[in-house]
C-alpha cells in the first residue's frame, strides 16, 4: 500500500464510483476551463520559467503533504497546500500546481478517480486556492502589514479553504445520490473544521519559516498579475452554487421549479419515454426532489454564469477590434 | 515508524498489456470506469462482465489477478461517505437496527457504489503498474492534452523523489531531536507540533524555490528557449487497433446487458 494514501486523514480525493455521470462531466468541465485559463495566466506571469516553477514547486508540494505531526488516537495532521501555494505564488499558479499534483495522485497512486478528477481539481485545486487567497488578502487589508497579519490571514484562509472544499464535495456526493446532503454537508463540514485546524498551523508555520528567511518570496503571489476580474468570476461562481446548494432547502415551500416544470408543461409526462431513460440511470438523484433540484439550480448557473463569460468576450473582442 | 517508500509503480513487463500503445491503454482504462459509472445501480450481470474484462485484463498482463487484487482497497474508506444509503434511502424495509430501518434500494445503491468504485480502481492501477510514466505522459499529449500541462508533470514527476528524499531527512532529523517520554508521549502541545511540521514544510519550499532556480538556469545554460522537445511516439499496430476496437466492443455489449436485465 501506498505510503501517502496511509497517511493521508484528508479523504476528499472522491474515488470513481461516487460521482454520477453528469456531476463527474460537470466537474471536468470546470477542471478544463480552470486549467485552460491558468496555463495562459502563468505564462504571461513567468515567461518560459513557468515549466520549471511549477513543476518543481508541485513536486514541493507533494511531498510536503507527507510532512505530518502526531494528533491523536493514531491520527496525524498534514498539508493539503493549496492555500500556501495560492499565498506565495498567485492563486493560478496554485491551480496548476494543485492540478499536477492531484493528477499523479490519481494517475500513479489511484488516489482519487479518473472520472472525479474533474472535481478533486475544483475542489482540491480551484476552490481552495481561490478562496484561500482571498481570504488571506482580506485579512491583510484589514489587519494591515506585519508578521502577525500575515500569519492570522494566513490561517484564516487556509481554514475557510479547506472547509470550502469539504463542503463541495458534499454537495457533489449528494447531488450523485451518493449521500443525503443533511448528512453528507454536517459530516464533511465537521470532520474538516478539525482538518481545516492542522492545515491552519502547519500554513502558519511554513509561512513563519519563509518570512523570516526570504521575505522577499512573500510579494509574489501579491504581485500576481491581472487577475482581479478572473477572481471575482471564480467567487461568483462559488457564491452561486452555494446559494444552488441552500435555495430549495432554506426554502418551506419548495416548489420553485416544480411551478416552471408545471407551467411549461413538463410535468404532464408528455415526455414519457424521454424522461423514463433519465430517470433510469443519466439522474439517479431525481428520487430526492431536494438534490435534483440543487444539481437543476446548480446546472442552471453554470449554463448562466457560461453564456455570461462568452458575451462579456465576444464584447470585449469587439470593443478591441 | 515512518518511512516513505515513495517508488515508481511502474513494473516492468513484455506482456500483451505492456506492449500496447499508451493511448489505447488510457483510452481502454478511461471507457472502462465510464462504464462502470453509466451502469445503473444493481446491473449485477454487467457488473460480472466489467470484473471479469478487468481480471481478463490483468491476467494478460502477466501480473495476475492477485497484484490488482491485493491493491484494489485503497478507495475502502471513502465508503463511509455513502454508508448512510441503507438508512436514509426510502424503500422496501429488510432489517432494523437500533431505531433505524435499512431498505432494500438503499442497502442496493450503497453496495453498487462500492462495486463500481472497486473496479475502477483495478483498471487504474493497472494502467500505472503496465504504463512508464514518460509512456503515460505522451500518451496523453497525443490525446490532447496541453503540452505545458504535461511537461510540467513531467518535470513534477522527476523530481518528487528528490524531494521525498527531502521531506524524509527533514523528518529525520526533526525525529533525532526529539525526545520521547514513557508511554510513547512527545513533548509540545499540539499548536507548537504543528509549527514545527509548518517550519519543515517551509524549509522545504524555500529549498524548491532555490532548486527551481538552479535547475531553470541550467536548462539555460543548455540552451533551452521556452520549448521542450519530445520524441514522437510509433503510431498504432494492428494489435493496438484490434485491441481497442474488441475493448470498445465488450464495452457497449456490457452497457446494453446492464440496461435491459
Amino acid at each position: 500500500m501506498h505510503p501517502f494514501v496511509v497517511l493521508s486523514p484528508v479523504r476528499l480525493h472522491i474515488p470513481d464510483g461516487f460521482l454520477s455521470p453528469v456531476v463527474a462531466l460537470v466537474g471536468w468541465l470546470l477542471a478544463v476551463a480552470a486549467i485552460g485559463y491558468a496555463l495562459r495566466q502563468t505564462r504571461g506571469q513567468l515567461g518560459e520559467k513557468q515549466i520549471p516553477l511549477m513543476g518543481v514547486l508541485a513536486a514541493f508540494i507533494f511531498a510536503a503533504q507527507a510532512i505530518n505531526f502526531p494528533v491523536a488516537g493514531g491520527t496525524s495532521g498534514h498539508l493539503l497546500g493549496g492555500t500556501l501555494a495560492a499565498i506565495v505564488l498567485g492563486p493560478w499558479a496554485a491551480v496548476l500546481i494543485m492540478t499536477s499534483v492531484i493528477g499523479v495522485q490519481a494517475l500513479v497512486f489511484q488516489d482519487g478517480g479518473l472520472l472525479a478528477l474533474g472535481f478533486n481539481i475544483v475542489n482540491m485545486g480551484l476552490l481552495t486556492a481561490f478562496t484561500g487567497h482571498l481570504v488571506y488578502q482580506v485579512v491583510r487589508k484589514i489587519l494591515g502589514e506585519g508578521r502577525n497579519s500575515l500569519l492570522v490571514a494566513g490561517a484564516v484562509g487556509a481554514w475557510i479553504s479547506v472547509m470550502v472544499g469539504a463542503l463541495a464535495t458534499a454537495v457533489e456526493l449528494a447531488a450523485s445520490g451518493a449521500s443525503p446532503l443533511k448528512i453528507a454537508l454536517p459530516a464533511m463540514g465537521g470532520v474538516h473544521a478539525l482538518i481545516g485546524v492542522g492545515e491552519a498551523v502547519i500554513t502558519v508555520g511554513a509561512l513563519a519559516f519563509i518570512y523570516a528567511a526570504r521575505r522577499d518570496l512573500l510579494n509574489i503571489g501579491e504581485s500576481a498579475p491581472a487577475q482581479a476580474r478572473a477572481r471575482w468570476a471564480v467567487i461568483g461562481l462559488g457564491i452561486a452554487l452555494v446559494v444552488a446548494a441552500f435555495s430549495p432547502l432554506a426554502s418551506g415551500a419548495p416548489d420553485g421549479l416544480n411551478r416552471v416544470a408545471a407551467d411549461l408543461g413538463f410535468d404532464t409526462r408528455a415526455l414519457d419515454p424521454l424522461y423514463e431513460v433519465f430517470s433510469g440511470y443519466a439522474l439517479p438523484f431525481v428520487n430526492n426532489p431536494n438534490v435534483s433540484k440543487i444539481v437543476a439550480v446548480g446546472l442552471g448557473t453554470l449554463i448562466v454564469f457560461g453564456i455570461a463569460f462568452v458575451a462579456a468576450r465576444l464584447q470585449r473582442n469587439k470593443a478591441n477590434a | 515508524m515512518l518511512h516513505i517508500d515513495l517508488a515508481d509503480q511502474y513494473q516492468r513487463g513484455a506482456s500483451l498489456i505492456h506492449r500496447l500503445n499508451p493511448r489505447v491503454k488510457i483510452l481502454g482504462a478511461v471507457l472502462f470506469i465510464a462504464a462502470a459509472t453509466i451502469l445503473p445501480p444493481g446491473a449485477w450481470l454487467a457488473y460480472g462482465l466489467l470484473l471479469a474484462g478487468a481480471w481478463l485484463a490483468a491476467h494478460a498482463s502477466q501480473l495476475g489477478i492477485g497484484y490488482t487484487l491485493k491493491r484494489s482497497f485503497v478507495a475502502l474508506p471513502f465508503a463511509l461517505a455513502a454508508i448512510t444509503l441503507p438508512f436514509t434511502v426510502p424503500g422496501q424495509p429488510i432489517a432494523h437496527l437500533g431505531g433505524l430501518t435499512i431498505s432494500a434500494e438503499g442497502s442496493l445503491r450503497f453496495l453498487s457504489i462500492l462495486i463500481k468504485s472497486w473496479l475502477s480502481v483495478q483498471v487504474a492501477i493497472l494502467l500505472a503498474v503496465t504504463t512508464p510514466f514518460h509512456d503515460l505522459m505522451r500518451g496523453m499529449r497525443e490525446l490532447r492534452i496541453p503540452k505545458p500541462l504535461i511537461n510540467i508533470v513531467s518535470f513534477m514527476y522527476r523530481y518528487l523523489f528528490v524531494f521525498a528524499d527531502e521531506a524524509l531527512r527533514l523528518m529525520r532529523a526533526r525525529a533525532a531531536r526529539s525526545a520521547v517520554g514513557t508511554g510513547g508521549k512527545s513533548g509540545g502541545g499540539l499548536m507548537w507540533r504543528g509549527r514545527v511540521a509548518g517550519g519543515l514544510v517551509g524549509n522545504l519550499a524555500l529549498r524548491a524555490f532555490e532548486r527551481s532556480e538552479r535547475i531553470y538556469d541550467a536548462m539555460v545554460a543548455r540552451g533551452f528557449q521556452g520549448e521542450i522537445k519530445t520524441l514522437t511516439s510509433p503510431p498504432l499496430t494492428d494489435t493496438d487497433r484490434n485491441v481497442l476496437v474488441g475493448w470498445v466492443t465488450y464495452l457497449a455489449m456490457l452497457l446494453l446487458v446492464g440496461f435491459i436485465f
